[in-house]
């Protein structure tokens, strides 16, 4: 046995297992025929009936919506908790934070949507807010779990961002709130861009803490999609999947196209 | 600064920090209200729900909205009455449906993991070996699935798996089978999805923890002369062993109380326990029995991730 060889061949039939069912997808989206599977001749009336299905269109909006409030808040919320944990040393409460903010990562979904969906219910019940499900309940959940994820990303490039620099502020004068805006904030952009973009995709794609906490009239285009999908394969369903994986695969390759050529620029600078 | 300063202010990280001037308009310290937001909002979505989860799981199902019991009421002499009780916990031990959900659930996340161990751990190593710009390539090549669509990737099985699915047509054009195999809505299936959508969660802290070892281990095993498997048994893997438990608990973990998959993929007799969760809350509506079965469910997961927690620390301070 040539060892040489092992490894590539290993690496590659996981690669082919990790694309082949998302080139079929592909693939089907443009066939003629309904079924999925047996190719009848290439058409696009799949993406003609997606972009007239009113149903999809509004969930999409919905989710659209969603997600920019739950990734900004997350954001925002993410940010402070990454900051007060990376900086603040020691207070009151620290282990519960560091807990409250790493157990929603592994949190089963299930068990999140249920355990807010009757937080709500009660607080209704009690002080009459919120009144009744919808958008609004499934922003603060997704806020609530994409925290978490913006958090961890924070927080590692809080920690390796070099201190001086905002030692350096403070010792020109500078104030806590100045230094944070002033030094901090534009260090850790790149990690508050990457953690926006990743609660943006969690937010999009939630189906089960979605359809827990959301209400009628908010149905998001996750909770659209599984009712259309449970009842079997329908090649409309495969036009969406095309249109998200041709953005996200897009983005991925600009992002990555940027990234590799800063790393040259800053190669070629030392 | 009139008042005394805190201890807590002293082990700030800021030490020169002469003015307080928020603490001086407002009482209290901007430091103060910078924790308090983000802790107040997790207290609020995140732990609270909890104990509210655990109060309910204590009623019983009621014809009302909501639809479960009081805990408290006044009794006929206007004392209050506590009229919670274990039931429903009672119940989940006393039905075999529940006791066999969890074992199940546990069954088949372990299977899974175990295949998306040996499925990601060539990858891995591969992308870790690979020189630049080749690496970030690949890596790209892996979390690019991630960021589509969980559904559509499940759903991306559902064409594979069918009776007039891909592999059941090339199976019956080669001739390996004369009828077409039944995939979906199997236990089989299940797995294969578990193992499909979580694979980049297996190979990310598996490449991490490749990458950072050193060359100079393999130059050394090969100069003694050491074929590459033994190279790889004896010095690869066992020095790959914490990005082995971590990518294996970032899938095994989640992969309990999976409800997308078994929805999609798995037949009738596929029982996983957010399934059942699931069907309990929203086809029986039965919220206290769904509250109880996610406290239990809780104690599953939390158990391997405190020791997940505590491992990934020791390793942390040993360096």
């Amino acid at each position: 046995m040539r060892k040489g060889w092992t490894l590539p061949i290993l690496a590659g039939l996981g690669f082919v297992f990790l694309y082949a069912p998302i080139v079929a997808l592909v693939v089907f989206s443009f066939n003629e025929s309904r079924l999925v599977t047996v190719w009848a001749g290439f058409s696009t009336r799949w993406y003609v009936a997606l972009f007239t299905d009113r149903q999809i269109l509004n969930a999409a909006w919905v989710s659209l919506q969603i997600a920019v409030a739950s990734a900004t808040l997350a954001s925002i919320l993410g940010v402070l908790a990454a900051l007060v944990l990376a900086r603040f040393g020691r207070f009151r409460g620290r282990l519960l934070l560091t807990g409250m903010t790493t157990a929603p990562l592994v949190m089963p979904e299930v068990i999140t949507g249920l355990s807010l969906l009757l937080l709500f219910v009660s607080m209704e019940q009690l002080i009459g807010w919120p009144a009744g499900r919808g958008k609004l309940t499934v922003i603060i959940a997704h806020t609530t779990f994409c925290l978490a994820f913006v958090a961890v990303i924070a927080q590692s490039r809080l920690r390796d961002m070099d201190k001086s620099l905002e030692e350096a502020a403070q010792d020109l004068g500078a104030g806590p709130v100045r230094v944070f805006f002033d030094v901090t904030l534009p260090v850790i952009a790149p990690a508050i861009v990457a953690g926006w973009l990743l609660a943006f995709t969690l937010s999009l794609d939630d189906l089960v803490i979605a359809s827990f906490v959301s209400g009628p009239g908010a149905s998001t285009l996750p909770m659209v999609v599984f009712s259309k999908v449970r009842l079997g394969v329908s090649p409309d369903v495969n036009a969406l999947a095309t249109i998200i994986i041709a953005f996200v695969a897009v983005s991925v390759a600009l992002a990555g196209w940027l990234l590799y050529r800063q790393a040259r620029r800053r190669a070629r600078r030392e | 600064m009139s008042a005394p300063a805190s201890p807590s202010d002293s082990a700030t990280e800021t030490p020169a920090a002469p003015r307080a001037p928020l603490r001086s308009r407002l009482g209290f310290s901007g430091r103060t209200l910078v924790i308090a937001v983000p802790m107040l909002w997790l207290l609020l979505f995140f732990l609270i729900p909890f104990f509210v989860l655990g109060r309910i799981s204590l009623s019983d199902p009621m014809l009302a909205r909501p639809p479960y019991t009081p805990l408290f009421d006044r009794g006929p002499d206007g004392v209050l009455e506590f009229l919670g009780d274990l039931e429903n916990y009672a119940l989940l031990w006393a039905d075999t449906l529940y006791r066999n959900a969890y074992l199940s659930s546990i069954g088949i996340a372990f299977t899974s993991t175990v295949f998306a161990l040996l499925i990601g751990y060539p990858i891995a190593y591969y992308i870790a070996r690979s020189p630049e710009p080749r690496r970030t390539i690949l890596l790209l090549l892996v979390i690019l699935p991630f960021w589509t669509s969980f559904l559509l990737r499940v759903y991306a099985w559902m064409g594979f798996l069918q009776r007039e699915g891909l592999i059941n047509s090339f199976l019956l054009w080669v001739g390996v089978v004369d009828a077409p195999l039944q995939m979906m809505q199997t236990t089989f299936a299940v797995q294969l999805g578990i193992v499909y959508t979580y694979l980049p969660f297996m190979i990310l802290p598996l490449y991490a923890n490749l990458t950072k070892i050193d060359d100079a281990f393999f130059e050394a095993a090969a100069d003694l002369g050491a074929s590459p498997l033994v190279t790889f048994l004896t010095v690869t893997l066992p020095l790959s062993i914490p990005g082995i438990i971590a990518g294996c608990m970032l899938v095994f973990i989640p992969a309990i109380g999976e409800y997308v998959i078994p929805a999609l993929l798995g037949g009738p007799d596929t029982l996983m326990i957010g399934r059942v969760l699931w069907d309990e809350f929203f086809s029986a509506r039965d919220w206290p029995v769904a509250a109880s079965v996610a406290i239990v469910m809780l104690f599953l997961v939390v158990a391997p991730v405190m020791w997940l927690q505590d491992y990934l620390d020791r390793r942390g301070l040993k360096g």
